[in-house]
């Protein structure tokens, strides 16, 4: 636990000699914005892969893509729109809400209601039943 | 010859899976004993067979016999031996023999132990025999493992190096052992709707192999999870990839299963339900088959490309599922006598793990399976990501944790709530505790995340120290108090990482230094080391901590020239309470190289943690044998 804390706390403070990972950017903010957004990504032509974890080299590409856009100040849902114009919404990891992925979004909590509701009913006759015995 | 040899063997096995099926569920209706004796016969003898099979491909293996087709894919002259071995089923025919193989064993296993009555295990059997029908006729008709080539090449294209790795060749077979062992408890529940014995007895009689198939899905499951952590090199522990939601998905139904037959075993209740959730784990072993070998996952096109494996394994998947839900259709609503409890009581608890859990697997099921349904009807392709399980996944099971701790400490039939709360409340002191110190520690805006998972995964852990605290007196309540124990261990693991991970991504050369968590890492020199079947390049990093050297980790980074692929071979140093974790990647110039670094808080957690989960279902499985003798006087009483 004491190493954890001792961590966090190294965490916190930073660390000085850090070399600059490659083709990252100076500013930390914009930086720590660019790695959110890669792992919000998928790497097109790979298996599963965010471009984050990706070795492909259009996911490089698209690494350095993500850092320009940045630098010359576009949001993060600038980036992503002309990312999904460009290669669909299939380069999102986390799919769009829309019509088509209705059942996708709400198909689980309907589940769940439907699992609470016949459960429900088991409950209520198993109590009706315990109280004639 | 050898080649030969197997494919007689495999032709007999499906002889005797014949015989066995006929015999075996004609039993149910007529003369038990001397079927559920036929049948018996017939799956030793098929056990035999299909090991015989099994061997002659691993001794093919062996020797590199390339001049079969499977060998010569998939062999090469420079692997290691254990490799050359374990090669046999990192492919898709011998892993299919292997599961036969794994299929005929549980077979065997019924045959041997034969719980339940004669009519029960003979249709079981049946229902054994009629799925190794259905897979050897798939394996020679689709998936040949003997088919020899002419004339044979001089060395084999070699094996995925990515599969050269003794965690991935002990991991397959210990899925499969849990997927098949799910074909267990799929053969009595049928067994019981055919034979109309849907009582406690049929439970009773598929609890050790619910069991078995749990663990060893628990333990394949953590040892893939583990695999992906050091050998893939970015230091996550589950990607949320189509082919690990596919184990998961059968874990998770297994799970409400073992849950739902501890009630129908105790009190009668929910015998429907298990009976329905029996048929389901099984379908989901199944569908994760098919998803994996049909090639349906890299892309709806692959399926389209090669459809005759895919349409066989679609085929059996719909006469298997379909069969099975249409019998308990038919069978089931005659069944159900319904069941007394209070509201307030350990079935209802039982009921709310089961609707929790199946809905953790539909959230699965529809981000694996939604992407390719849509992609097929619409042409619209989209992917489903870790951001999507978090938002939906994550939420129940958090929900499922924090009714968890209250479920063993509720009565059958009756129970008092106040009185399970006030057992509690120890482990609610804890969690509150600890919750203000990392709210405290952590005064950053990732507080409403972090509360949601530390204050659970710690609620968890808390009340688990609870129960272990708390005298055990018997074999079963000591066996749930570790498989919970180390659900809360897990748990506690991914929160840690998820949450207080530091990582780093440096160009280094030799003498300079990157920072990543408390400790300081120097590059040392980068020399070559290859290996008999790759070159190699591997790194000296020195480690300090405060200023003192406490390690030299060795990362490294492989080419196979056979197979034309890299992997890097992460160096992990591990306290037991984090991990250093350090990947080396490409020269950049100037003998600089990419040096990917982790520092992963909590991380070897996630794995003691599957451990321990495995050692419950070891203990009760462990109680259940031991108590079976005690059992099987009572039944020899009649129960009806």
């Amino acid at each position: 636990m004491r190493h954890v804390l001792l961590g966090l706390f190294l965490l916190l403070c930073g660390s000085a000699q850090a070399a600059p990972a490659p083709g990252a950017l100076s500013n930390p903010a914009m930086e720590t914005r660019a790695r959110a957004l890669q792992k919000e990504l998928r790497c097109v032509v790979c298996q599963g892969e965010s471009i984050d974890e990706s070795n492909a080299p259009i996911a490089a590409d698209i690494r350095k893509l993500i850092r320009e856009r940045i630098a010359s100040g576009d949001s993060d849902k600038q980036i992503k729109d002309y990312l999904v114009s460009r290669y669909g919404d299939f380069v999102l990891m986390k799919p769009p809400l829309e019509p088509s992925t209705w059942l996708l979004w709400f198909g689980p909590a309907a589940v769940l209601l439907a699992g609470g509701g016949v459960g429900a009913i088991v409950v209520t006759r198993a109590r009706k039943r315990a109280r004639t015995i | 010859m050898t080649a030969e040899i197997g494919q007689l063997a495999l032709t007999l096995a499906l002889a005797l899976a014949t015989v066995m099926a006929a015999s075996g569920i004609a039993g149910s209706r007529v003369t038990a004993g001397i079927s559920r004796r036929i049948a018996s016969s017939a799956a030793m003898g098929m056990l035999v067979f299909i090991a015989l099979a099994f061997g002659t491909l691993v001794y093919a293996a062996a020797v590199s016999d390339f001049s079969v087709l499977n060998i010569a894919n998939n062999s090469s002259l420079a692997k290691p031996m254990l490799y050359k071995i374990t090669g046999v089923w990192g492919n898709h025919e011998g892993s299919m023999l292997l599961w036969v193989l794994v299929l005929a064993l549980y077979t065997a296993a019924i045959a041997f132990a034969r719980r339940g009555s004669e009519r029960l295990t003979s249709a079981a059997l049946g229902v054994q025999g009629l799925l190794a029908i259905a897979f050897l006729l798939f394996i020679l008709f689709t998936s040949n493992p003997f088919l020899r080539l002419d004339p044979p090449p001089f060395d084999g294209a070699g094996l995925n190096p990515l599969l050269q790795d003794l965690g991935l060749a002990i991991h397959p077979p210990t899925l499969y052992i849990g997927y098949v062992g799910l074909s267990a408890s799929f053969a009595y529940a049928a067994a019981a709707l055919i034979t109309r014995e849907v009582d406690a007895a049929w439970a009773r009689a598929a609890r050790p192999f619910m069991l078995a198939a749990w663990i060893a899905l628990t333990i394949g499951i953590t040892l893939g999870s583990w695999w992906a952590y050091y050998e893939l090199g970015w230091g996550g522990f589950w990607f949320w990839d189509p082919v690990e939601n596919a184990s998961l998905m059968p874990w998770l139904v297994a799970t409400a299963l073992l849950h739902s037959a501890l009630a129908t075993e105790r009190t009668g209740a929910f015998r429907t339900w298990t009976l329905l959730l029996a048929i389901a784990a099984f379908s989901l072993s199944l569908i994760g088959t098919f998803l994996v070998r049909s090639g349906v996952l890299t892309s709806v096109h692959a399926f389209a490309n090669d459809p005759e494996r895919g349409t066989f394994i679609l085929i059996m998947l719909v006469l298997a599922i379909g069969g099975a839900l249409a019998l308990f259709a038919w069978r089931a609503p005659s069944l159900e006598t319904g069941s007394a409890f209070e509201p307030v009581s350990r079935e209802t608890a039982l009921l709310v793990n089961n609707v929790l859990l199946v809905g953790a697997v539909a959230t699965v099921f529809l981000g694996t399976l939604y992407p390719l349904f849509l992609d097929a009807f619409t042409g619209t392709k989209i992917s489903v990501g870790p951001p999507f399980f978090a938002l939906t996944f994550v939420p129940i099971f958090v929900a499922l944790l924090i009714v968890l701790p209250f479920g063993p400490r509720l009565q059958w039939r009756k129970a008092l709530f106040a009185e399970a709360l006030r057992s509690l409340f120890p482990a609610l002191g804890v969690a509150a505790v600890v919750a203000v110190v990392v709210c405290f520690v952590v005064k950053t805006h990732l507080v409403a995340r972090l509360g949601l998972y530390k204050i659970t995964a710690w609620v968890i852990a808390a009340s688990i120290l609870d129960i272990v605290r708390r005298p055990v007196k018997t074999a079963a309540g000591f066996a749930v108090a570790l498989a919970h124990a180390g659900l809360g261990v897990t748990l506690m693991g991914v929160a840690g990482t998820t949450l207080w991970r530091a990582e780093t991504l440096s160009l280094l050369a030799p003498g300079e230094t990157v920072q990543v968590g408390p400790y300081t890492l120097t590059m040392g020199r980068v020399e070559r080391a290859d290996g008999p079947n790759y070159a190699a390049i591997r790194a000296d990093i020195d480690v300090s901590d405060g200023g003192r050297t406490i390690a030299t980790l060795t990362p490294a980074k492989r080419v196979y020239p056979t197979e034309q692929q890299e992997t890097a071979e992460t160096a992990i140093r591990t306290t037991g309470l984090s991990d250093l974790y350090v990947a080396l990647g490409d020269e950049r110039g100037k003998g600089r190289f990419v040096v990917r670094a982790y520092y992963n808080p909590l991380a070897p957690f996630i794995w003691f943690g599957g451990a321990i989960m495995a050692m419950g279902g070891f203990a009760s499985l462990w109680g259940r044998i031991r108590a079976r003798s005690a059992r099987n006087a009572i039944d020899a009483v009649p129960a009806e």
